[in-house]
């Protein structure tokens, strides 16, 4: 096992600036992808991966890790950045992204990427996938836990409160579901599409511990998931205010840059940004 | 009299019989374990039944979870809604991932009788053998759903196993060998072959009989594996009769019918007719009569039969 890194915050946000910076190249090389709902999930992920997690990289399928699902499975490109400056594949494997014959996925494959707990991408099916391994982990008496990371347009799905109210019937405190409310959706503003605010009060009622955060506040981000692991008889959800795009001035809270790749130009100036 | 049992009731008897012996068998049902049997695990085996209320794409998903904990995932509720409601889950989180899941779903066919066409499902074979990498079983008596039960947890990955509510006839023996995607022959004849699955196997063999009284000889294929349908048998049969009917509880757009005019069509092409539900709805009634309405009958495999070997002399 390797216990988590304990980095200190400016540690921590020198490493977000590295995923930042692959995950620009990244999209600029395959030309296509999901910058805006990558970057707002990086400082959730940073911490989470170099201070939390219990896992090895040298052995993805160690059986006491604990898990993380990314049911947003379109920010997947932080999440390889991440995996890739831990060891679980070489950082030149982020160049083949969404390539033919990559094992990097336009959306996750447990079967090609290290790492990867299930394969996904289609919204809304990554909480049960978690309230599965949390019951698993209770039926082996296991300690690991499970996080799942989802968006605030992702639960707009119906299966979400399935799980939500399953994970609750079944005392599920080794679960932690992680909301990057970046506050846009696809089409637009999420207030504007389909609201799914207030959100704390929707968990609250479903019988979830709720833990209203900064997503860029590293201090705030850690607590919560101190704070998420010593509640008991019941799950916790983080809702994470975040910024679409953050990091990239030209593209933050623009609701173009959900499902478009920079130009070569573009790339730049972001990563000129991101020194 | 030929004993007569449910395929659902045979299932929760296998989960009891596998649960004691395979502490690695999990069991999830959607408020319909009652009906489906898992009820029967669930009471020897709390601690691994999960009862996940009405709501059966988080069930599917987290039956997906506990798979990635080396657990061997059974999920039950009626066919519909099991293929049906929750076909995404299957296909994007369970078989894309390659997961361990058993998806054993009873009421299929319109053999559920008085429920009515809501109920009665007549798509799961289309639904689940179009997904890639899914195996689909139907076994035709409650024998064969004890086999296929056991045979599921030895094969690794996903698979749907389809289930009756109605009792039907048993046919079959417990020493009669069953491999996945292996046919068994029931019958032999000359004249034409009756391939066939779930209740209508029972329904074939019948047919046979009155066929044979007549004079005509079938050969009468047990194709319990629809999906991979067992290629080499089918060939085999087809070249030795040249006139073949497939006989299903299912809608023909997708089902056996389909699956084996595929088959041949590429290798070795045959007068075919086929016996299932045609472009249409089930609705209420008791199974006999349905069976009637929706052409399921031994007399409807017997016109099929002659039709076809009248079609092979011209």
């Amino acid at each position: 096992m390797i216990k988590s890194q304990c980095l200190d915050i400016k540690s921590l946000e020198e490493r977000a600036k590295v995923i930042r910076r692959h995950v620009i190249r990244m999209l600029a090389k395959a030309g296509s992808g999901h910058p805006g709902s990558s970057l707002s999930t990086v400082d959730l992920l940073v911490a989470l991966f170099y201070n939390k997690l219990k896992h090895n990289p040298q052995q993805p399928a160690w059986p006491n890790r604990d898990r993380f699902v990314m049911s947003k499975g379109h920010g997947c490109p932080a999440l390889y950045a991440v995996l890739a400056e831990m060891g679980y594949f070489g950082i030149d494997k982020l160049d083949t992204l969404r390539q033919f014959g990559s094992i990097l996925q336009g959306h996750p494959c447990m079967k090609t990427t290290p790492g990867i707990e299930i394969s996904g991408g289609s919204l809304g099916q990554g909480l049960s996938v978690g309230l599965g391994i949390a019951l698993a982990a209770k039926l082996d008496k296991k300690d690991y836990r499970t996080y799942v990371m989802l968006g605030d347009g992702e639960i707009e799905e119906g299966q979400v409160w399935e799980a939500a109210m399953a994970a609750s019937h079944y005392k599920a405190d080794n679960l932690c579901a992680i909301i990057d409310q970046n506050g846009l959706q696809i089409d637009g503003f999420i207030h504007e599409i389909m609201s799914s605010y207030p959100i704390p009060d929707k968990w609250s009622g479903f019988g979830w511990h709720v833990i209203e955060i900064n997503g860029h506040d590293y201090k705030a981000i850690s607590s919560a998931y101190d704070e998420a692991e010593k509640i008991k008889g019941r799950p916790t959800v983080i809702v994470a205010k975040t910024i679409k795009g953050k990091g990239v001035s030209f593209m933050e809270n623009q609701v173009d840059w959900h499902g478009k790749a920079p130009t070569k130009e573009e790339a730049e100036r972001a990563l000129a940004e991101l020194e | 009299m030929t004993e007569m049992i449910a395929t659902r009731q045979a299932y929760g008897d296998a989960l009891v019989e596998l649960g004691e012996k395979n502490k690695d068998i999990v069991v999830l049902d959607a408020d319909l374990s009652k009906s489906t049997t898992t009820a029967k695990f669930g009471k020897k085996f709390p601690e691994r039944f999960f009862n996940m209320g009405v709501a059966e794409a988080n069930m599917m998903n987290t039956a997906a979870g506990l798979a990635t904990c080396g657990k061997i995932a059974f999920v039950s509720s009626f066919s519909i809604f099991a293929t049906g409601r929750a076909w995404e889950q299957i296909r994007n989180t369970i078989c894309y991932s390659g997961l361990n899941v058993k998806i054993v779903a009873t009421h299929s066919g319109v053999s559920v009788g008085p429920d009515g066409a809501s109920h009665q499902c007549i798509e799961d074979i289309s639904l689940m053998k179009t997904i890639p990498t899914m195996t689909v079983v139907e076994p035709c008596d409650a024998v064969e759903t004890r086999k296929s039960i056991l045979a599921a947890v030895a094969h690794k990955g996903p698979i749907y196993i389809r289930l009756g509510r109605a009792a039907v006839p048993v046919i079959t023996k417990k020493e009669e060998p069953y491999t996945i995607g292996k046919a068994n022959i029931l019958r032999n004849g000359k004249d034409v072959a009756i391939v066939a699955c779930g209740a209508l196997v029972a329904n074939s063999l019948t047919a046979a009989d009155v066929l044979s009284k007549e004079g005509i000889e079938a050969t009468v294929v047990n194709m319990h594996t629809i999906k991979p349908i067992d290629q080499e048998i089918l060939v085999k049969v087809a070249r030795q009769v040249n006139a073949v009917v497939t006989a299903e509880q299912h809608v023909l757009d997708g089902g056996l019918g389909s699956a084996v005019a595929s088959v041949l069509a590429r290798n070795y092409p045959v007068p075919m007719e086929m016996i299932g539900i045609d472009n249409r709805f089930g609705q209420s009634g008791e199974p006999d009569i349905l069976f009637k309405e929706y052409h399921l009958l031994p007399e409807d495999i017997v016109v099929a039969a002659k039709r076809a070997i009248e079609r092979k002399k011209k």
